[in-house]
């Protein structure tokens, strides 16, 4: 009988392997669905992602977002505010035209000028002032200043065809006439809602993909989206919930891939204001914001479990915390470490600060951004309630709750945040430098923390083309705004891929869901 | 009747004027899109550009009038998030939505009201209780649980149907439609009976009900006494006179069905147009969602004028409007 079973499931295995060696088609149930199929329409995941599909980059960013060789083989400075990019060779478009500098020129020129983007590529490419064609492999950009972020910038958009894009819409992009790329599949049909279906491209560059067809399908309800794997209509999802993994990964025929992410969640404390809107004593008359000193924000940080919030409500799903970018990422400090879970201490600071009876607060946060978000804020009320902050909790719909965050209407608030570029000073420059509205500083920093050290080391940093000068300078501006409590990190997110038995995913840290990473067993 | 007719189009101009100001007034006041759909690292620069380049930067009433005069034209704007016009985006989702509610009622009216009257005429035996426990069931369970409860039961361990999507489609009058194919329906089927199994048992209560109180009139007995057979009787005479509130609330139903299937379309992750406005509403997708209200209210507005014509065809004694 035993004999029997081990043949059979022998047999079973072939038979699937099998399966998915000859399958031309492959079927991804993704959570989110594009906006748009104009990479260069809207600046968010969805899109991101899909676009990477059709079209390359420069510069593309490895799993661990590690800077590779993308339609560029190799980009140096040549002066101070000069870098030059050496195009790849023999690449052709989906259309059998041949890639040269002129697209890249183009699409430089394109991304400013895309219309109604609710949000642009712009930032990539403002800081340049001239695109030079040095032969039709060799482009050259110059800026003003010397600008060290610049082969990120080129590792986040994509490379469009002058030939098939001049002219064209967005609308075009949707329809595919102008979904022309380098890329490893072709666009071959979109019907929204539905499906996006994406034929090979058997001249890719990188080399022939293993399946000759992707459907993409979006399926955003996440029980939805489990029982289209479990039920066998799609062979691979992307964010299975925390709370399905434990089943899976008992469910024959499905395997797990997990790989932690760049998606910090953590908080912003209003610390630049002597009146902060949502703060009482504990009789309920209006103080002095107690966050403008640095011992209570130490001590909100320090009453925080980070441990308990990663195992209770995340399932183990995530890890705690130290700064804005998981260790080992460029520009991450090595002697910052997750605050440890300290009530005691937090009570000494609180007394130290004048606030031995602490005070009364209410933390907002998000029910429907991140993972667990709501749960998340509840838990750490309860904690910051156990040190004498009484905390009111807040929760709404993300429609509703970003409007209010960003006009100020909070004292402390939960949000999450995914470095694109996969290097800390994106994040200090949005999270921590102070709000400069002329500079372009501080855009998402909700909690205004003001410190001179951290933008001066941030600035002097974003003018140095050292590599290593650089990074230090990153680092002595993230150890000084984390010691000062600029924000309070929680966790990093954990992503979890499921497919079909026989399917091999590389887990990425942006979370996307991409081709490249797939591969049969 | 021409009367009625202008009067009733003049009073549907006014509530979807009405309803355009309420809904824009209330978007506009929720927060601004702009928030939510620009990536978080965004300069304030190039915030400014995007509020401007979406109309954002005007003021209220300027917005308003500017959405008016397009919505004179038959254009409601260009979505925030896709950057096409609104009513394009609407009308691509439309057939697929009411495909099916149009199927859902179908199973409705062909299910609940043949189910309801023979537990009407068999309410004392086992037959007519045990289509009553249906009824109560497809009341009283929720629309998410049975449709997640239909996918685990019939795709993931019988395997036979999908367990969402819609599957190939066909051209069937300029339109998409997976009706036609056997493929495209088994992709159909689970929604549909998810979908119709709320509106199966109210339809077999109003039947049941109306069966039971006509059985008692004057007009059986005197059919019964002249001889009629019991067929014709139920079958013409009681089925004619229950048809009445029958309709009109299936009527009612039937805007529901289409304007809120979006419990369903979710979890069946069924490409319509509720799926599209809960998506709208996510990002405060202006121009979306006050079309798509539009367009609901216009749809309300028709169903309860035909209801109103079915009425007097069906009981010459109801007059359209008050013609004395």
């Amino acid at each position: 009988m035993r004999k029997l079973l081990i043949s059979f499931v022998v047999l079973m295995s072939l038979v699937l392997g099998a399966s998915f060696a000859m399958a031309k088609d492959l079927t991804l149930g993704l959570k989110g669905e594009p906006t748009s199929l104009d990479p260069h329409f809207h600046n968010i995941t969805s899109n991101n992602q899909m676009a990477i599909y059709v079209f390359d980059k420069l510069i593309r960013q490895d799993e661990r977002q590690k800077m590779q060789p993308g339609l560029a083989v190799s980009w140096k400075p040549v002066a101070d505010t000069v870098w030059e990019f050496k195009l790849r060779e023999g690449v052709k478009f989906h259309d059998g035209s041949p890639f040269t500098a002129e697209d890249v020129k183009y699409t430089i020129e394109r991304i400013p000028t895309v219309p109604n983007s609710p949000s642009s590529f712009s930032f990539a490419v403002s800081a340049i002032t001239e695109v030079e064609i040095v032969d039709p492999l060799t482009v050259r950009v110059h800026t003003e200043k010397p600008s060290p972020l610049m082969p990120r910038n080129f590792a986040a958009f994509n490379i469009v065809s002058k030939k098939a894009a001049e002219g064209k819409t967005t609308e075009d992009f949707n329809s595919g006439a102008a979904a022309i790329g380098t890329g490893p599949y072709k666009l071959a049909e979109w019907a929204r809602g539905d499906k996006i279906v994406y034929e090979r491209n058997d001249e890719y560059w990188g080399g022939k993909m293993p399946f000759e067809r992707i459907i993409v399908r979006p399926i955003t309800n996440d029980g939805t989206r489990v029982a289209a794997l479990k039920s066998g209509d799609v062979d691979l999802i992307n964010f299975v919930p925390p709370a399905d993994v434990k089943h899976l990964e008992k469910t024959a025929g499905v395997e797990l891939f997990k790989s932690p992410s760049t998606r910090l969640i953590y908080l912003h404390l209003d610390s630049n204001r002597e009146d902060t809107p949502m703060v009482t004593d504990n009789a309920g008359n209006k103080i002095k914001n107690p966050m403008l000193d640095v011992r209570v924000r130490k001590a909100i940080s320090k009453a925080i479990n980070r441990p308990a919030i990663v195992a209770r409500i995340m399932e183990g799903l995530a890890v705690p915390a130290s700064q804005m970018v998981p260790d080992g990422y460029e520009g991450t400090s090595t002697k910052l470490k997750p605050e440890a879970y300290d009530p005691k201490g937090a009570k000494a600071l609180l007394a130290e600060a004048g606030y031995p009876e602490g005070f009364k607060i209410t933390i907002h946060g998000p029910n429907d951004r991140y993972v667990n978000d709501g749960d998340i804020t509840q838990a750490i009320a309860q904690m910051l309630t156990k040190i004498g902050i009484r905390t009111e909790v807040n929760t709404m719909p993300k429609a509703v709750y970003f409007g209010k965050a960003s006009a100020l209407e909070f004292s402390l608030m939960l949000v999450g945040w995914a470095t694109d570029t996969g290097e800390q000073s994106n994040c200090i420059a949005s999270l921590l430098h102070t709000y400069d509205k002329e500079k372009g500083f501080g855009a998402s920093n909700r909690g205004r923390f003001s410190n001179p050290i951290v933008d001066q080391k941030l600035e002097e940093a974003l003018v140095t083309v050292d590599p290593e000068k650089h990074n230090q300078l990153i680092i002595e501006s993230t150890e000084e705004g984390i010691g000062q409590v600029g924000i309070v990190p929680i966790h990093y997110q954990v992503n979890v891929w499921a497919a079909k038995k026989g399917l091999d995913y590389n887990g990425r840290t942006d979370g996307y869901t991409l081709p490249r990473e797939i591969s049969v067993k | 009747m021409l009367a009625f007719l202008i009067r009733r189009i003049t009073q549907s101009a006014v509530v979807l004027l009405v309803m355009s100001v309420l809904v824009f007034v209330g978007v506009f006041y929720i927060g601004n899109p702009i928030d939510i759909l620009i990536a978080p690292d965004a300069s304030p620069a190039e915030y400014a550009r995007a509020v401007r380049d979406l109309g954002l930067d005007k003021p209220l009433w300027e917005q308003y009038f500017i959405f008016l005069k397009g919505a004179l034209h038959g254009n409601f704007g260009n979505s925030f998030v896709y950057n096409e016009p609104a009513l394009k985006i609407i009308l691509n989702r439309l057939p697929a939505t009411l495909e099916l509610a149009f199927t859902a009622m179908f199973m409705a009216v062909f299910l609940g009201i043949p189910l309801g009257m023979v537990a009407g005429i068999q309410h004392d035996n086992w037959i007519g209780r045990n289509i009553m426990r249906f009824s109560i069931l497809g009341f009283s369970l929720p629309t998410f649980w049975v449709g997640l409860m239909m996918i685990i039961v019939f795709s993931v361990h019988l395997g036979w149907l999908p367990s969402g999507g819609r599957g190939p489609t066909t051209e069937f009058l300029g339109m998409q439609v997976s009706f036609l194919s056997w493929k495209g329906l088994t992709y159909l089927i689970l929604p549909a009976t998810n979908l119709a199994l709320f509106k199966t048992s109210l339809a077999i209560r109003l039947s049941r009900a109306g069966v039971q109180e006509n059985l008692q009139m004057d007009y059986v007995k005197f059919a019964r006494a002249k001889g009629l057979s019991n067929t014709r009787i139920i079958g013409l005479h009681v089925m004619k006179n229950i048809m009445i509130p029958v309709i009109t609330v299936l009527g009612m139903e039937l805007g529901n069905l289409i304007a809120f299937a979006v419990v369903t379309e979710t979890i069946f992750a069924w490409p319509g147009m509720g799926k599209l406005v809960i998506d709208s509403i996510g990002v405060l997708d202006r121009p979306i969602i006050v079309a798509y209200l539009l367009i609901t209210v216009t749809m309300f507005i028709i169903i309860n004028l035909i209801v109103d014509v079915l009425y007097s065809i069906l009981d010459p004694r109801v007059r359209l409007g008050d013609e004395r």
